[in-house]
């Protein structure tokens, strides 16, 4: 790049203290740079430090080694003119629109009228005119994004940040907003010089973005990072768009392969190459135990069946645009899949397995038995935990003892959805009851499991739209 | 067409709220100059007392024309108690919650001092008071206001140390990436997200504050009499006379005060504070007040607030605000300020060795006999207090339940229970007295009603409320499956209203403690009534000026307070909000 970096990130790195001395990494040691002039996408699963990363390079939070520059003078003089869209819009509900978006004027010591005068001007260009003594609390959601954008445009920042802009608001109003912050970005009306947005949809990053980033997680670390060379505006449904989506699919989806971009020439141009940064990089001690993705045994069946609707494979892209579901959603659910052995993913496609088949054929009860299976042959924790079980004369234990062993290896948040995860499967397959009260795990009478013939499946299952 | 509307909904209330829309009236402007030439007058009045020579035990009169000046400075010294308690409130609130160090010493001391009843921070207060004004009636006034004071903090600050700590994390960094100065930040952000917290523990250290009355106005110190004139004093002196006319006076007077306060100050307090909800979308019955409309529709505070509030305010902020930009984060406090922080840590450890020490000193002088009395008394209480309790939730589960469950007779019963909530129990002890004397029971007796009347409303508000707050399809499940009778309170109501239940024991357990500082112990009839509590011995300590009692059994109230709440209501807290939370 010729252009001179507005801000520069060299050889950060965050990770977080745990209780017994060692330090959880969320983000790896990673360089990087926002350039003038560009709209950059970060993509990443949910929870995988992106939101972390963010707040690092807008100044809100100090990176537990390596600096920021800004305009290559190291931060930490003077906060960096920047503004951030948050997702929870984060407006104050007791001050009006126009306040609201006074407030960082405010902030910067700028006389009242000049203050109104710039504050109305902003409220203009987003389309507000006329709800300047409005509380948010009587708009619509889309209506407060808005607000929230005027809020970080009237101080003219160098760098919008957003972080997940779109995703609480439904999907008509966030296609609205996304095509015409497009607009203004693309006709010079938006007073900023860059903008870095973090999301987890990728459709969106295609199509608003001149740069990807996609982020790994464990810690986050760049996966991949290239131009879009695609003009503007930008249409879903051509051959060069589908193949970015699908490339970013597969980038995502499966880590351990490395993907050719599509088209160098005219869709991508790599800035930095899929696999990371090889350059330099320290040996980072990451967690070895098994990681349970984040999906309900209710949400997994739904997706075998489906797929063995369709014949047993299906392109990722197509599944998740059908479904309606982010691949932040999807996403666990086919990790969940492929961990036990129920399906397998490649080159975007994802492929059910015998197994599998004969898991979305099954009843019931079969189905319970396969499951249990499954996880008792794939999955560590559950395999501790019926060992475990197996082995105690009262064949009961406290959840305190697998907190010990998850808490080596997670943070503390991730401690409890790796549990309650396990704990989803583990009733599931009927390889212990778990009584939250009392905190104790114990084993599942086994005589119990052939008796009862009308049992009413009734794990909270994430529906499944019948195609 | 629309003129019929308007017709069909006439009412003289409706007029009284439409009033103010009506451009050529200058009624509100009226009242709001008639409402400042009043006050003016009684502030000078308050003046010529107060900076008068010391009548520590002025004559209380029990005439009735002595009555509105009595309540004037009865609310006085509430309203500067008040005053003193939201300032420090905000003080100790901020700092516990902005500073992670402060905060690891601030909210234990906060659960203690919370846990000592008010009574036993008199005689140290007073004789400081009356030592720092020799000669002058400002001191004892002081002394009581302190007093009242005590009573009222601990909860409003508790509660804006809350509010601040949960604030959500990105209005928090909006304010830090849009570099607010502290000032802006705690005018646009803290404050604001705390105020609907601030206004209810408001009102409830107030009506605290009515309770402390009693107390307050009218004590004996060892071998002074103090006595300050107000509606506390005046109660008790017709008390202890049993003169039944003037205490009916008395009372109809407090209770005017406290309908009056409810109307004119909190009703409009409440209306306001509903901007301050965060909350998504907004609510279809907000609560309202005529006297807010009022207020809104004076041009003429309108005008007073453009010239000076405004321009004020429009100074502050920009005035921090470029502080702010000036600052460089990366300056480091200069040296001495480290060394002064230093300093007064190890001054503050100094006075804390110190304070044990000599507590220790005097706790050592306590005989063994006292020590067995203000065991037994402990004993007592604590009976005492948690039958009222048992009495109280056996009568207000299955009446809150009744009224949450009949949204029109909720209508009618609430605004009812509210304003008999209100009435000061302890302005009540004397008719109680009485009735119970006539009936052949005794203080023991009474001091278990009063208990409970101070302290069932509590469980009674929240009852109800957790009783509406049941999802209706919960119900209409209960319905279906037609679970009736018993099986319907275990299955539906008990679990359902269970975390507000606990709320409301919580709140009424603490209250009932220090209660029983005035139900146990009480002048009636020239006589002394008392009957063996915790509570007696702290109030005959005090009377007799025996500190080394007084402290011992402040010491065991406090602890076993603290420790009743480690033990029982936080756990059962965390069951509430754990196991019974209705998502």
């Amino acid at each position: 790049m010729a252009t001179e970096p507005i801000i520069e990130a060299r050889a950060i790195e965050k990770s977080y203290p745990q209780p017994d001395g060692t330090r959880i990494q969320v983000v790896g040691l990673t360089d990087f740079s926002i350039e003038p002039g560009k709209i950059i996408a970060l993509l990443g699963a949910s929870g995988c430090g992106k939101s972390t990363l963010l707040r690092i390079l807008s100044g809100l939070s100090q990176p537990s080694s390596g600096a920021i520059f800004w305009h290559g003078k190291p931060l930490g003089g003077e906060s960096p003119n920047v503004a951030i869209v948050f997702q929870s819009f984060a407006l104050f509900p007791w001050l009006t629109v126009l306040e609201n978006v006074e407030a960082p004027l405010e902030a910067r010591g700028v006389a009242a009228v000049e203050r109104r005068k710039r504050a109305l001007r902003t409220l203009d260009t987003v389309g507000l005119d006329g709800f300047e003594t409005a509380y948010p609390k009587e708009l619509s959601g889309g209506m407060k994004q808005r607000v929230g954008f005027a809020r970080a445009l009237v101080v003219e920042p160098e760098v919008l940040f957003m972080d997940e802009p779109f995703s609480a608001l439904d999907v008509l109003t966030a296609e609205n907003l996304r095509g015409e912050l497009l607009e203004l970005w693309l006709n010079k009306k938006m007073p900023t010089n860059a903008i870095f947005i973090v999301t987890h949809n990728i459709e969106e990053a295609v199509m608003l973005a001149d740069r990807i980033v996609v982020l790994g997680r464990n810690p986050a670390r760049i996966r991949s990072d290239f131009n879009v060379k695609l003009s503007h505006p930008r249409d879903r449904k051509s051959g060069r768009f589908t193949e970015l989506v699908d490339y970013i699919y597969k980038v995502m989806t499966e880590p351990d392969v490395e993907h050719p971009l599509p088209d160098p020439e005219s869709t991508g141009e790599i800035v930095v190459p899929p696999g990371g940064l090889k350059r330099g990089e320290a040996p980072v001690k990451t967690s070895k135990y098994q990681i349970l993705p984040h999906a309900r045994v209710g949400g997994i069946a739904g997706l075998l069946e489906l797929l063995h609707d369709r014949g047993g494979r299906e392109d990722l892209f197509r599944l998740s645009e059908e479904l309606v579901m982010d691949v932040e959603d999807l996403l666990p659910i086919l990790e969940a899949c492929q961990l036990l052995g129920f399906a397998r993913l490649t080159e975007g496609d994802v492929q059910l397995s015998r197994r599998g088949v004969l898991f979305a054929d099954a009843d019931i009860q079969a189905r319970k038995v396969l499951f249990r299976e499954a996880a008792l042959e794939n999955v560590t924790l559950l395999k501790q935990i019926d060992s475990i079980l197996k082995r105690k004369s009262d064949h009961a234990i406290t959840d305190e003892f697998f907190h010990d062993i998850l808490d080596e290896h997670f943070s503390e948040d991730e401690v409890q959805r790796q549990f309650d995860t396990a704990v989803n499967w583990g009733r599931y397959a009927e390889i212990f009851d778990y009584d939250r009260a009392s905190g104790r795990l114990v084993q599942t009478e086994t005589a119990q499991t052939e008796a009862p013939a009308a049992v009413i499946e009734n794990h909270d299952s994430t529906p499944t739209p019948k195609a | 067409m629309k003129k019929s509307i308007t017709l069909r909904g006439f009412s003289s209330y409706r007029l009284w709220t439409q009033l103010p829309r009506i451009e050529v009236s200058r009624l509100p402007d009226v009242i709001m100059f008639a409402a400042a030439i009043a006050l003016f007058y009684g502030v000078a009045m308050v003046g010529r007392s107060w900076l008068g020579p010391a009548v520590p035990s002025a004559e209380i009169s029990r005439s009735l024309s002595a009555l509105p000046a009595y309540a004037g400075y009865s609310l006085l010294r509430i309203t500067i108690a008040y005053g003193l308690s939201l300032g420090f409130a905000l003080v100790y609130g901020y700092v516990a919650a902005n500073n992670a160090r402060a905060e690891r010493f601030l909210l234990p001391l906060l659960d203690v001092l919370q846990s000592i009843p008010v009574l036993s921070f008199l005689p140290p207060v007073m004789m400081a008071m009356v030592a720092l004004f020799p000669g002058r009636q400002l001191g004892v006034e002081l002394g009581a206001i302190l007093l009242i004071f005590t009573g009222q903090v601990w909860n409003m600050a508790f509660s804006f140390y809350a509010s601040q700590k949960s604030i959500p994390n990105e209005m928090r960094e909006a304010a830090k990436i849009y570099r607010f100065s502290w000032w802006q930040r705690f005018t646009q952000m803290e404050l604001p997200f705390s105020a609907i917290g601030l206004v209810w523990n408001s009102m409830m250290s107030v009506a605290g504050g009515w309770f402390a009355l009693m107390v307050c106005e009218m004590f004996v110190l060892g071998q002074r009499d103090f006595r300050l004139p107000g509606l506390g004093s005046y109660l008790q002196t017709a008390a202890s006379a049993g003169d039944t006319t003037s205490i009916f006076w008395g009372v109809a007077t407090m209770v005017t005060v406290v309908v009056l306060l409810d109307q004119f100050v909190w009703r409009p307090v409440i209306a306001w504070a509903e901007k301050f909800k965060v909350e998504q979308v907004e609510s279809t019955d907000a609560p309202r007040s005529w006297v807010l409309n009022l207020v809104r529709h004076s041009s003429g505070l309108a005008r007073i607030r453009q010239k000076t509030v405004q321009p004020m305010a429009e100074r502050l902020l920009l005035h921090f605000a470029r502080k702010h930009e000036e600052e460089r984060p990366e300056e480091r406090p200069a040296p001495w300020r480290d060394w002064l922080l230093r300093a007064l840590a190890v001054a503050a450890l100094a006075a804390i060795s110190y304070g044990v020490v000599r507590v220790v000193i005097i706790l050592s002088g306590v005989g063994k006999a006292e020590l067995h009395v203000t065991a037994l008394g402990l004993g007592a209480t604590f009976l005492r207090v948690n039958l009222a309790l048992l009495l109280g939730a056996l009568w207000t589960i299955p009446a809150g339940v009744a009224i949450g469950f009949n949204p029109r007779l909720a209508r009618i019963a609430q605004p009812l229970a509210q304003i008999a909530a209100s009435v000061p129990a302890t302005a009540l002890l004397p008719v109680i007295l009485l009735v119970l004397i006539r009936l052949g029971g005794g203080l023991g007796l009474a001091s278990i009603v009063v208990l409970l009347l101070g302290t069932q409303w509590y469980v009674l508000f929240n009852v109800i409320a957790g009783t509406m707050a049941i999802p209706t399809d919960l119900k209409e499940c209960c319905s279906v499956f037609r679970v009736r009778g018993i099986e319907r309170w275990k299955k539906l109501i008990l679990p359902g209203i269970f975390p507000y239940l606990v709320t409301g024991l919580v709140t009424a357990s603490g209250g009932a403690w220090n209660a029983s500082i005035v139900a146990e112990y009480f002048h009636f009839k020239g006589q002394i009534y008392t009957t063996t509590g915790l509570g007696a011995t702290i109030s005959q300590a005090t009377d007799s000026g025996d500190f080394h009692l007084l402290l011992a059994a402040t010491i065991m109230m406090a602890a076993t307070v603290v420790t009743v709440n480690r033990l029982v209501w936080r756990r059962l807290y965390s069951l509430a909000e754990t196991r019974f939370r209705l998502e």
